[in-house]
């Protein structure tokens, strides 16, 4: 009793049950659905939807972790933003322009030398993303534009803009898709290729899962960002903007700049994302230039919010959702119409993101309940 | 004895605190009931246990004898108990009338039927001497006639036990008196009354007992009738509280702040501050005084950089700081206690100790390359807690928030001073606050005079004005109309002035 009592007082204990408990609860809603859509097969499809990524073996494993790096970085992009006090709704629109970034350098700029054309790429979506997010920062700082319009609005002018560069650019017109980027600009895979694949009958032949080490750059990233803002004077400063404007400007912190800054830093830190994903090679995913808003910026959201903001969090929270993900597409092995798969994943997803009610309330509970029963003891005893 | 509520052995925590510890408070019918306390003594969390918006751990209440269970607002109501907040809970685009019935609106067939209301409203303000205009809108009358809007929502539901929670803090001394008037003609008309407050003039003027909190406990309840001032002060703080403000002689010495030919406003909106000229000297308390809403706030933003100046000059020690940043004056030496602290002078979502490094986390002492020093910083808030006693459930990691305003404010007072400041800005430094941290800051205001330091005071309150500077600058619509010693001068003379009454032809700035 005392133990959990304990427990209960540690921030980050109360922060990942409750992360927990609303991922049990969406996954029972989501079970709820697929009961009313398939009632027959609810059940497997329930247990393929849990092995997720383990269906398809070390493969898989390595599918998730790839689908998961955009994901962290969205989710770091919200979710640093909303430390600061802002809400970033536009990581899809700083997302594609840095995927386009990276892409168009790594068709075109074949002659950087092999060692730095994936660096030079990546820095490129970054910037390029931090650019997009410069805007709607500006609007914001200087002239009182809330920055959920803005970065709406700047989602769709990406979108389009980036849809129109790859087409002139580097578009491969037989796949519809965008061309595959130069060999030197394909991220390394940094040792992650030697754990997850699968083998090809007896013959030593591998089928590769995609991975590469831009999990490693993710992973580095998040940590990073959670020393700045927790450890650092420039955190400290952006997060007291975020907290009251009013005390920051009085305190003396340039709140205009602050605002910017930290729009500049959610915008690059999606680039980043839309970098990582593309830059995998053939068999890795390409920009399609479909009119389509980039699916890996909204779910930066449900990822920061699962996550509750928290860097460390937001790491474990992308595997989450990645790895959910995937699990519906092997749903399709069973008689599940595709749409009510991505109905159900949504489910799980947003079910989830209610971390932050759960957060609030669980604690609560559990103390009000042990504080009854004490009182019920101490009655007991006089 | 026949009481109309009786609260029995409450008691209520909350993580780290006792907030009510075993209190006992039994109410009469008719009778005015004020309950006093510190800030932080419990007050409000005892009234809000009566008003169901906490649950308590122990005890329990009793309507006219019988146990009941308040488990929320609504309960309360249906019991006939009304809450004038501290902060209305008004709509502001709405009218006095729909405010007035929001939430039991007469209706028929899921229509308004808002005559009905609308005569009962104004028997209600007839019968109790609550003159409002139903149909005017909140946001455009006074914070006095806002809180008689409260009042007749209460009157309105039939309520029988009326609870002001500290119901003079936002209004002037006429408004005061007005609301003492009709806190009576209800109490005559055979309503209940608990009064919060910890104004102990208030208390002696309108209630006829008083229970006394403090830190959690009950101290004791008393008839005002029989009891000092300096009785109630006493069980209150559980010290004598001294109230002649002793001052020690100090000469002024050379001029710290000048401020010459000060305008603020004008190009396109009206101007708040005009033409303003002053000087604060080494070892002065200058306070500038008037009536709300006459320029002050404006001036003290402009002083303080949180505002842009249409012209003028600011000088600290002979230095022009009129177009530097705010960081930039606060490395000059100006520390400011601002207005609102929730606004200005916290950042409520920090804990006790970031807030208190709020202007000098970026020293050297605190940061190395731009990583904070946490063990530094922890030390520091520890020593300034001790210096200034700064009380708080958890320490130094206490979140801001969670905190009660008197030790909010000292936090913020602990933080000004401590940076040594050359000029020291204060505003309104004690609104709000009980008589034991009320001493506490005009001792720290005082000692920092005698350090050699200057202090700019504005203040609303007039006693405060008379008692602590040295020279009073009264502000009436955004200029300075007169300056008064506090030695010689009277308070009719200073209100005249106040009023705009009165003015001195001023040709230059002293």
């Amino acid at each position: 009793m005392i133990l959990l009592k304990k427990l209960l007082n540690i921030r980050g204990f109360n922060n990942a049950t409750s992360s927990i408990v609303a991922i049990f609860a969406g996954l029972l809603f989501g079970f709820i659905i697929l009961l009313i859509s398939n009632p027959s097969q609810a059940v497997d499809g329930f247990i393929i939807i849990l092995k997720g990524g383990f269906s398809t073996g070390g493969k898989g494993m390595g599918q998730v972790m790839y689908f998961a790096t955009p994901l962290i970085l969205t989710g770091l992009s919200v979710g640093f933003a909303f430390k600061t006090g802002l809400f970033n709704i536009g990581a899809s629109g700083q997302f594609i322009m840095g995927a386009f970034a990276a892409v168009y350098i790594g068709v075109k700029w074949t002659f950087i030398p092999a060692p730095f054309h994936w660096m030079v790429a990546l820095l490129a979506a970054t910037i390029v993303g931090g650019l997009w997010a410069l805007i709607p920062g500006l609007l914001k700082a200087y002239l009182n534009v809330h920055e959920v319009i803005s970065t709406i609005m700047m989602n769709y002018i990406g979108m389009y803009l980036a849809n129109f560069l790859v087409k002139s650019t580097v578009y491969d017109s037989k796949k519809a898709l965008s061309m595959n980027v130069a060999e030197s600009a394909v991220l390394p895979k940094g040792g992650l290729d030697k754990i997850f694949y699968n083998p090809i009958g007896s013959s030593g032949a591998v089928d590769l899962s995609t991975v590469n080490s831009g999990f490693y750059i993710a992973l580095v990233v998040a940590v990073i960002m959670f020393i700045v803002l927790n450890k650092t004077t420039f955190g400290y400063e952006l997060k007291a903007c975020g907290f009251n404007q009013n005390a920051s400007k009085y305190a003396g912190i340039n709140e205009k700049r602050s605002i910017v800054l930290s729009m500049v830093i959610a915008g690059a830190l999606a680039g980043l994302g839309g970098g990582l994903l593309y830059l995998s090679g053939a068999s890795g995913r390409h920009i399609k230039a479909v009119d389509v808003l980039a699916a890996e910026g909204f779910n930066g959201i449900p990822v920061a919010l699962l996550g509750l903001s928290n860097p460390i969090g937001i790491i474990f929270s992308a595997i989450f959702i990645s790895y959910i993900t995937l699990g519906g597409n092997y749903l399709q092995t069973l008689n599940f119409v595709p749409e009510i798969i991505d109905v159900i994943i949504a489910c799980v997803i947003y079910f989830s993101a209610f971390a932050l009610l759960f957060r609030n309330i669980l604690p609560r509970l559990l103390k009000w309940r042990m504080d009854a029963a004490e009182i019920k003891n101490e009655r007991g005893n006089e | 004895m026949d009481y109309v509520i009786e609260m029995l052995n409450i008691t209520k925590e909350f993580p780290g605190i006792i907030a009510n510890d075993n209190i006992t408070l039994q109410l009469k019918k008719g009778e005015i009931h004020a309950l006093l306390g510190e800030n932080g003594a419990g007050k409000s969390t005892l009234m809000s246990v009566l008003f169901g918006l906490y649950q308590p751990e122990k005890g329990t209440i009793k309507k006219e004898g019988k146990e009941v269970k308040i488990n929320d607002p609504n309960a309360a109501n249906a019991l006939g108990i009304g809450m004038v907040h501290q902060h209305f809970k008004l709509v502001h685009n709405f009218t006095v009338l729909q405010n007035i019935i929001l939430g039991v609106e007469t209706t028929h067939n899921g229509l308004l039927r808002m005559d009905d209301a609308r005569t009962k409203v104004v028997s209600l303000s007839k019968r109790y001497g609550l003159s409002v205009d139903p149909d005017a809108l909140i946001q455009d009358i006074t914070v006095g006639m806002q809180q008689r809007v409260e009042i007749l929502k209460m009157l309105y539901r039939d309520n029988e036990i009326l609870i002001f929670d500290e119901p003079t803090a936002v209004l002037t001394p006429q408004e005061i008196d007005e609301l003492m008037k009709i806190m009576k003609d209800l109490a005559a008309e055979g309503k209940s009354i608990l009064f919060i407050t910890h104004k102990l003039n208030e208390i002696k003027e309108v209630a006829d007992r008083c229970t006394v909190l403090r830190k959690g406990k009950l101290v004791g309840t008393v008839d005002v009738a029989d009891t000092s001032i300096e009785q109630m002060s006493e069980m209150m703080v559980g010290r004598k509280i001294d109230f002649a403000v002793e001052k020690a002689d100090v000469e002024p010495g050379e001029p710290v702040l000048e401020v010459r030919g000060l305008t603020v406003g004008g190009k396109h909106t009206k101007k708040s501050v005009k033409d303003v000229s002053f000087t604060v000297r080494k070892g002065e308390i200058v306070c500038i005084a008037g009536i709300d809403g006459n320029g002050q706030s404006e001036l003290v933003y402009a002083l303080t950089g949180l505002q842009p100046i249409e012209k003028g000059q600011i000088l600290i020690n002979g230095k022009d700081i009129t177009h530097l940043s705010i960081r930039k004056r606060n490395a000059e030496g100006m520390s400011h206690i601002p207005e609102d602290r929730h606004k200005h002078g916290l950042v409520l979502d920090y804990s006790l100790e970031e807030n208190l490094v709020l202007k000098c986390y970026y020293t050297p002492i605190f940061q190395k390359n731009g990583f904070l020093k946490f063990q530094k910083i922890n030390e520091y808030a520890n020593c300034l807690i001790a210096k200034y006693d700064i009380r708080s459930g958890q320490g130094a990691k206490t979140i801001a928030r969670s905190m009660s305003g008197g030790n909010q404010q000292k936090a913020i007072v602990a933080r000004e001073i401590d940076l040594g400041p050359e000029i020291l800005i204060a505003v309104q430094p004690t609104r709000g606050l009980d008589v034991g941290a009320i001493e506490y800051i005009h001792k720290q205001l005082l000692s920092q005079r005698e350090e050699g330091k200057a202090v700019l005071l504005i203040s609303l309150e007039l006693d405060e004005v008379m008692d602590i500077s040295d020279r009073i600058l009264v502000i009436y619509e955004g200029e300075i109309v007169g300056e008064l010693d506090p030695k010689t001068a009277t308070l009719q003379e200073l209100g005249l002035y106040m009023a705009g009454g009165k003015r001195d032809e001023r040709s230059e700035a002293i």
